[in-house]
Order: structure tokens, then C-alpha cells, then sequence
């Protein structure tokens, strides 16, 4: 069991560059990661779809139960959820045609990963989008984080 | 990460400085400004509540010394960094993110005696309990632990008697107590010895020392490799909801960031020791050639220690390099390039023959630094150890005769040119 296969620089720079990512356990708590990353998701151009049962609205945007009731097409799931969840979020992940499960830092199921990655999907585990947004597009080197990033070019 | 492991000597001089995206430049850009304009009035609100990665206050964050901040993470191999006005200002903040009143710190007796005083006094005051230990004693580093034991610290390399740690071995006896492991790495850098490596969980540094090189700008620097677990139940002061942060839990919401965050967002901004950005340059650049320089400091460290230990009218030589040492082994392991540059030898004349040694000399200047570009000696029992009583003298390894140097980057000839005619002038007058 690899974590690091399913944390290659190709695919979630590739994955980055999708828009529309539902948030599974997005919550409506500003002090909750998962809030702080659909807040950063939203305010970086991304499309963000909550999906919690137990709200209406999360950062102003409408809630589905689950992910087969978003309406429209997904590109990313990005998950908070307990592992033992993970499973049955990634059978629906393919059932909508997403292009990427993304597991959150801790969120480690590799039957899930399996399950997406057998259908063709892309998987991220243990990792953050909002870190990984921040590290190849943002400004996570603005607090002194380390990036990893070595080149000589320029940013456009 | 990236598609290349690049190696250490092209992160010296890359990392954290890609071209500025406005302008070009590809020199470190100084932003010498104390704030910096919000886009607008949601950016703002979400840059303070840490939703967002922005430039507000330089008290807080600064770009050129964020660059710095990411090039010192970098090389050591941690998650991230958090840069101070002072070595010292860097690990009292390192401190204050994680312990609370009534906590308790066991400590390696042999180190820089500024962090002595301030382990003993500073936290002292602030009812924060403390054990010294011989440090290469791993039975009296578990001997001293209680159920309040919060921090083990230790330096890499003792100041300024040469001690080296088995960090691996402390590391270990950290962990089984649920307790982070942090490191004075200033006389090794990076360059030398990766503490982080060998199990470490937070590395702290002087700046000012090698990693700037040239004896020009103060500065200190918090390195952590994110691994602590700080909701083990331990560490409620990093932990639990922030009454100084409305009610944000660290570690939960930033995960291995969280120590960091904590460090820059509530103890930077209330202790208010920021770097400024010139000095952050100042050292951004020192660090550019710090393979380069740590190479020869070691080598013309190596040069002086052998003379030394050749000489009878020196006693005991405590260069850990030395095929004599009795840190051989550890060196081996910890710091195969070679222990650094810094260290003591006795002068059997006792404290006289120390000052007359010291005035003798006209190429190592006669003052109170380390890791300077320039050799450099001091009489540590009536400088920067005179805060001390003999016990703990003798604990951190300094006699009434001991002479510290910093052996710098001249031509090793001319330092050994220079120390002959200090030992000549004890023998001239004896």
C-alpha cells in the first residue's frame, strides 16, 4: 500500500485545472477545514458543490444529500470524510462521471482509491486541494511554506 | 513534488526565489514595506481569518523574508518555516507556541549559554519547569522526564563544548513520551546535519551564524517537519480552540501546518520580533553559498584542531572532528562533512593565559559570534558564559582557560601563523 502513488505532481496539477469539484462533508462551520477549503476553492474560480445532508446552503451555495443528486457535472470529489465512508462516495464518484476522487489529508481508504481507479478516475489521497492550489498556482510561499518548487521561469 | 529532485547546493540558490511574477527580477527582491494593499474587502477579511495565503503586515509575513522562511524549509526537509528578529527571539517563540504554565522542558546541559539564561529565567518566570541533562546520557534523558514533560532540546553540536548529539537516540525517547524533539541546528545547518532526518520534530536557528556567513545581519528561523501529533491529548495549547484566534483549532483546521500557523498568526504577531526584509535578503543570500563555505570552514577547522592537539603547550582539543574525539562515532553518523568550525581548546594557564592569548592575536577578531566568514575567539568563562556559576560552566564543557574559536574562511596557514604567536606570548611572560 503506496500513498505516494496516488500523489503525483502530473495528476494534481491536471486535476487542478477542473472547475467544477463537489466538496463531500463540506462543512458550514467557518473553522472547519473543509470550510476553509471551499472558501479558498471558491474565491480561486473554482465551480464548488457542497454536499452534506444536513444543510441547505454552505458558503452560499445550495447542498445536495448526496453526489447523485448534484444536477449538474463534476469534474473533482474532493472528500472529508471518516475512510469507512469513502467506499461508497467513490462508487458514486464514478456513477456521475467525475474525472478525479481526492481524498483530504487523512482521509486514507485504499478500496475506495481502488474502486475510483478501476473506472478510470484519477485519485489524490492525503492531500489538500486548497495546499496544492496554493502551492502551484497560489501564494502558499507568501508564509513561508516550503512549495517544493525549483525553476527559473517566469510565472506568467 | 517536483518533477526532479534537485540537489542540495541548486536549493541553496533557488529555493523560495523563483523570478518575481510582476517584474523579473531575479535577484531576491527587497519589499522594504510595512503593509501591503488589500485586492478588496473580502480578500482582506479572509487573509487575517487565514483562509487565504496574503500579504498584510510585515510584522506578520513579508515576501523577502517568506523566500528566506521557504529556502531554510526546504533544505531541511520541513513542511515549512517561520523566520524571527534573532536566534534567540526564534526559539522564545518556538517555546511560547508550545508550552503553558506548568509544563516542563528537559534539556542538554551543554549548550549556548544565551539559551541557558533563557531557558532557566525566561520560561522560569513564565512557571514553565526545567531539568538540565548530560546530554550524551540517554538514561538521564528518561530519568528527567514527568508527566508534564512537554519539550526535550538539545544542540546539534554543543555550544561551545563540542558535544554531539545522538539525536536518532533522543529522538526516540521524545517520541515514546508523546513529546517533540527540538533542535539547535546553528552550528551544523543543513548543509551539514538534517536533524529532521533523524526523527527531530522542530528545528531552530541562529541565522546570524552560518547560515548568513558574514557576520552582517541578526535573524532566526523555526523550521518543523510537521509529524507531531499535537491532538494526542498532550498539547492543549496547540490543540484546542484559540481564545487568542476566535476559537480556531490549529492543528485540526491546518493539520501538519497547524504548529507553524500557530507560531506565525499568534506568537509572531504578539511577540512582535518579525525579521526585517533586509536582513532577510542578507541572509537569503548568505545562504546561496553555504555548501561552498561550510566545506572550507570544515576544512580549515579540521587544519587549526590538528595543530592545536600537536602543540604542548595546549590542553585538551574539543574539535569533534578529531580522530581523538570521543564523538567519532556520532560525527560518523550525524555529520559526515565534518562537525562545523566552532570549537575550544584549554589553555592550562587558566583564565590569565586565556586573556594574554587572545590580546596576542592580531588576524581572529577578539568578540562575541560565531559562523562569521572571519576566524573569530572569545574567553567564554568572562563572555558570553559569565552569566553562569562554575557548575554549570563545567556542565556546558568551558574551564577558566577555555578559548573558543570560529574558525573562518582565510587561509588556514595564516590562522595557524596567528594562533603560534598567541601560545609564543604565554611563554614570553611566564
Amino acid at each position: 500500500m503506496n500513498i505516494e502513488r496516488y500523489q503525483d505532481p502530473k495528476v494534481i496539477r491536471q486535476t487542478l485545472t477542473r472547475r467544477r469539484v463537489a466538496i463531500v462533508g463540506l462543512s458550514g462551520n467557518e473553522l472547519r477545514a473543509s470550510n476553509f477549503v471551499g472558501r479558498y476553492l471558491l474565491r480561486n474560480g473554482y465551480d464548488v458543490t457542497p454536499v452534506n445532508p444536513r444543510e441547505e446552503f454552505i458558503l452560499g451555495r445550495k447542498s445536495y444529500a448526496s453526489l447523485t443528486d448534484i444536477p449538474d457535472p463534476i469534474d473533482t470529489v474532493d472528500v472529508f470524510r471518516q475512510p469507512s465512508a469513502v467506499p461508497a462516495i467513490a462508487s458514486e464518484a464514478v456513477a456521475i462521471g467525475a474525472g478525479c476522487l481526492w481524498l483530504q489529508y487523512g482521509v486514507i481508504s485504499f478500496e475506495g482509491a481502488e474502486i475510483a481507479e478501476k473506472a478510470g478516475l484519477n485519485v489524490v489521497m492525503d492531500c489538500c486541494m486548497k495546499v496544492e492550489h496554493a502551492r502551484y498556482l497560489g501564494r502558499m510561499h507568501w508564509l513561508g511554506f516550503n512549495t517544493g518548487r525549483i525553476s527559473a521561469v517566469r510565472d506568467s | 513534488m517536483a518533477d526532479r529532485e534537485f540537489g542540495f547546493a541548486t536549493r541553496t540558490v533557488h529555493a523560495g526565489c523563483r523570478p518575481d511574477p510582476t517584474t523579473g527580477a531575479r535577484a531576491l527582491p527587497i519589499y522594504q514595506s510595512t503593509s501591503f494593499v488589500f485586492e478588496d474587502a473580502e480578500a482582506a477579511a479572509s487573509y487575517f481569518n487565514l483562509q487565504e495565503y496574503g500579504n498584510t503586515y510585515s510584522r506578520i509575513v513579508n515576501p523577502t523574508v517568506a523566500a528566506f522562511e521557504e529556502r531554510v524549509a526546504n533544505l531541511d526537509g520541513g513542511v515549512g518555516a517561520v523566520a524571527f528578529a534573532s536566534g534567540l527571539a526564534a526559539q522564545s517563540a518556538a517555546f511560547f507556541t508550545l508550552l503553558q504554565p506548568g509544563d516542563h522542558v528537559v534539556s542538554s546541559s551543554a549548550l549556548y549559554g544565551g539559551t541557558i539564561t533563557q531557558l532557566k529565567h525566561f520560561l522560569g518566570k513564565l512557571s514553565v519547569g526545567l531539568d538540565f541533562v548530560d546530554p550524551d546520557d540517554p538514561d538521564a534523558w528518561k530519568a528527567a522526564l514527568t508527566p508534564d514533560t512537554k519539550l526535550l532540546f538539545a544542540e546539534t553540536i554543543g555550544n561551545p563544548g563540542g558535544n554531539i548529539l545522538d539525536i536518532e537516540k533522543v529522538a526516540a525517547i521524545a517520541r515514546q513520551h508523546d513529546t517533540p524533539l527540538m533542535i539547535d541546528n546553528t552550528f551544523a545547518t543543513p548543509y551539514l546535519c538534517k536533524p529532521l532526518d533523524w526523527g527531530a520534530d522542530i528545528v531552530v536557528y541562529s541565522a546570524t551564524k552560518f547560515l548568513g556567513g558574514h557576520g552582517t545581519s541578526l535573524g532566526g528561523v523555526v523550521v518543523d517537519s510537521g509529524d507531531f501529533n499535537w491532538s494526542n491529548g498532550r498539547f492543549p495549547v496547540v490543540a484546542d480552540p484559540s481564545p487568542a484566534y476566535h476559537g480556531l483549532s490549529f492543528h485540526d483546521t491546518f493539520g501538519f501546518y497547524g504548529y507553524l500557523t500557530k507560531l506565525r498568526a499568534e506568537t509572531l504577531r504578539d511577540l512582535g520580533a518579525a525579521l526585517s526584509p533586509f536582513n532577510a535578503f542578507l541572509l537569503a543570500q548568505g545562504i546561496e553559498t553555504l555548501p561552498l563555505r561550510m566545506r572550507q570552514h570544515v576544512a580549515n577547522a579540521r587544519a587549526v584542531a590538528a595543530f592545536l592537539e600537536s602543540d604542548d603547550r595546549v590542553g585538551r582539543v574539543s574539535y569533534p572532528g578529531l580522530a581523538s574525539s570521543p564523538y567519532r562515532e556520532l560525527v560518523r553518523k550525524y555529520l559526515p562533512e565534518g562537525p562545523s568550525s566552532v570549537f575550544c581548546f584549554d589553555l592550562p594557564g587558566g583564565r590569565e593565559h586565556g586573556v594574554r592569548f587572545i590580546e596576542a592575536l592580531t588576524l581572529f577578531s577578539h568578540l562575541a559570534n560565531v559562523g562569521d566568514a572571519k576566524s573569530l575567539v572569545i574567553h567564554p568563562a568572562s563572555t558570553t558564559h559569565r552569566q553562569l556559576g562554575d557548575a554549570e560552566l563545567s556542565a556546558a564543557g568551558i574551564g577558566p582557560g577555555t578559548i573558543r574559536l570560529s574558525i573562518g574562511l582565510e587561509d588556514a596557514d595564516d590562522l595557524i601563523w596567528d594562533i603560534e604567536r598567541g601560545l609564543a606570548a604565554l611563554e614570553d611572560t611566564n
